[in-house]
């Protein structure tokens, strides 16, 4: 029978480990981007457009993000598409982190006074003018600090992936699991990874916010 | 799309979706009265407790806070068996929402007391009330106030996060949503209705815990 060492384990879950990380960056760098556009329409004023990313936000922050995982996964498939795990948990988890980037966004924009959008409008600015050269260059600095702590949540997103049989840290987990007979120590090892991932960020975050009220 | 959805093959299995809802909703309760208390412990402990015991809180809060939820599910389920502590899945469920609420309101419910003006502190003492009356009467009663709004939506958060319960096979809506899925294949019609059925749940639970908090906070 073949035998695992302790540094089997590890390296092992460390191999995992990278597939966590790139699903994280993939969904936060795509969610980014969709929540940038959401948030352009969040804030338009056009009431359609307004209705359509509430009833989004509204469904991707009420339901699971195990349940969107199922329904990416399943539903897809009704097209006739062969869905990989892969990208079911890309596509889930972009959009779950596109809806709640968007909220905590649209926070940072209403924070800014409306004496802003006044002056710029006055100026002759158009919507997206004003969001590009007034908003968005006083709103983003505010809004460093809650997107790097929601990071941390979106790598503690993909744990879930491994549900839909996606191999990241937790599935790797739970295959060695099963090849060793040691849950304690894979599991300990696997709390651990994920602990070193989302502790500098949680605590950077942590400090940004702090600098933030110092300046105030 | 040649596919048509079939939502009435769910019919017969309304009563294994109904018990799944039912849990779903007990288990949300239960772990958010435990832990919430467990929250105000951490915070006491942190605030007015000995360093040491502030240290240990402290520890434990960052260790489950930059820890997803399944892992720490996996490793009470899986792992503590290993040590000799055998837990049945419905109470590896219970206490590993407790646990992770616990943390989460932990910290909400610190930040509460530390926006607690420290004169209310003193004045309370030089009133001769004991160190429980003010943590009780002025310090407790404030912070909760502040951080209700906080803790509401953490409670929703929990509630949602429930759903991994069903890993271990603690019979959740989620669980009853594979059980049945795996009985009649229709996978997307079962768990699109289940996450409505989420959906529901956590825009009542907001308006009950808005509801409860005008109740709480009356305007004394």
């Amino acid at each position: 029978m073949l035998q695992f060492s302790f540094w089997d384990i590890l390296s092992n879950l460390l191999i995992a480990t990278q597939w966590t990380i790139v699903l994280s960056l993939i969904a936060f760098f795509c969610g980014g981007i969709v929540g940038l556009v959401l948030l352009f329409m969040r804030t338009s004023r056009i009431a359609p457009l307004e209705w359509f990313t509430k009833i989004y936000i509204e469904f991707f922050q009420g339901t699971p993000l195990l349940m969107q995982l199922f329904l990416f996964f399943f539903g897809i498939a009704l097209f006739g598409v062969e869905v990989s795990p892969w990208m079911a948990a890309t596509l889930a988890l972009t959009f779950w982190t596109s809806a709640f980037l968007t909220e905590i966004w649209r926070g940072c924009v209403e924070a800014i006074p409306k004496g802003q959008w006044e002056a710029s409008s006055s100026l002759a600015l158009s919507y997206i003018e004003q969001m590009r050269y007034v908003i968005l260059p006083q709103a983003s600095r505010i809004a460093v600090a809650p997107t790097v702590g929601f990071s941390v949540q979106v790598i503690k997103g993909t744990a879930l992936a491994s549900i839909i049989g996606f191999v990241e840290l937790t599935k790797a987990g739970t295959m060695l699991n099963n090849a060793t007979f040691r849950p304690f120590l894979v599991y300990s090892l696997v709390a651990l990874i994920y602990f070193c991932l989302c502790f500098p960020l949680s605590w950077w975050a942590k400090k940004i916010e702090g600098r933030l009220n110092v300046a105030r | 799309m040649s596919y048509k959805l079939q939502f009435a093959e769910l019919l017969p299995y309304w009563n294994v979706l109904l018990y799944g809802l039912v849990f779903t909703i007990v288990l949300t309760i239960v772990s958010t009265v435990v832990g919430i208390a467990v929250g105000t412990a951490g915070a006491a402990a942190r605030t007015f407790g000995p360093g040491w015991l502030g240290r240990i809180v402290a520890v434990y809060v960052e260790l489950i806070r930059n820890t997803p939820f399944i892992v720490q599910l996996f490793f009470i389920f899986f792992g503590l068996p290993a040590l000799g502590l055998k837990l049945s899945e419905t109470i590896a469920a219970f206490l590993a929402m407790v646990i992770n609420l616990g943390a989460y309101s932990t910290e909400i419910i610190r930040a509460g007391i530390e926006a607690v003006p420290k004169g209310h502190i003193e004045a309370g003492l030089s009133l001769a009330m004991s160190k429980w009356e003010v943590l009780r009467h002025i310090v407790l009663n404030q912070a909760f106030r502040k951080i209700y709004p906080a803790l509401s939506s953490q409670i929703i958060i929990v509630m949602l996060g429930s759903a991994v319960v069903s890993q271990i096979s603690a019979e959740d809506l989620t669980y009853a949503a594979n059980y049945v899925a795996s009985r009649n294949f229709r996978n997307f019609e079962v768990y699109l209705l289940v996450a409505l059925g989420y959906l529901l749940l956590a825009m009542l639970t907001r308006s009950l815990l808005r509801a409860l908090g005008r109740v709480i906070f009356k305007a004394r």
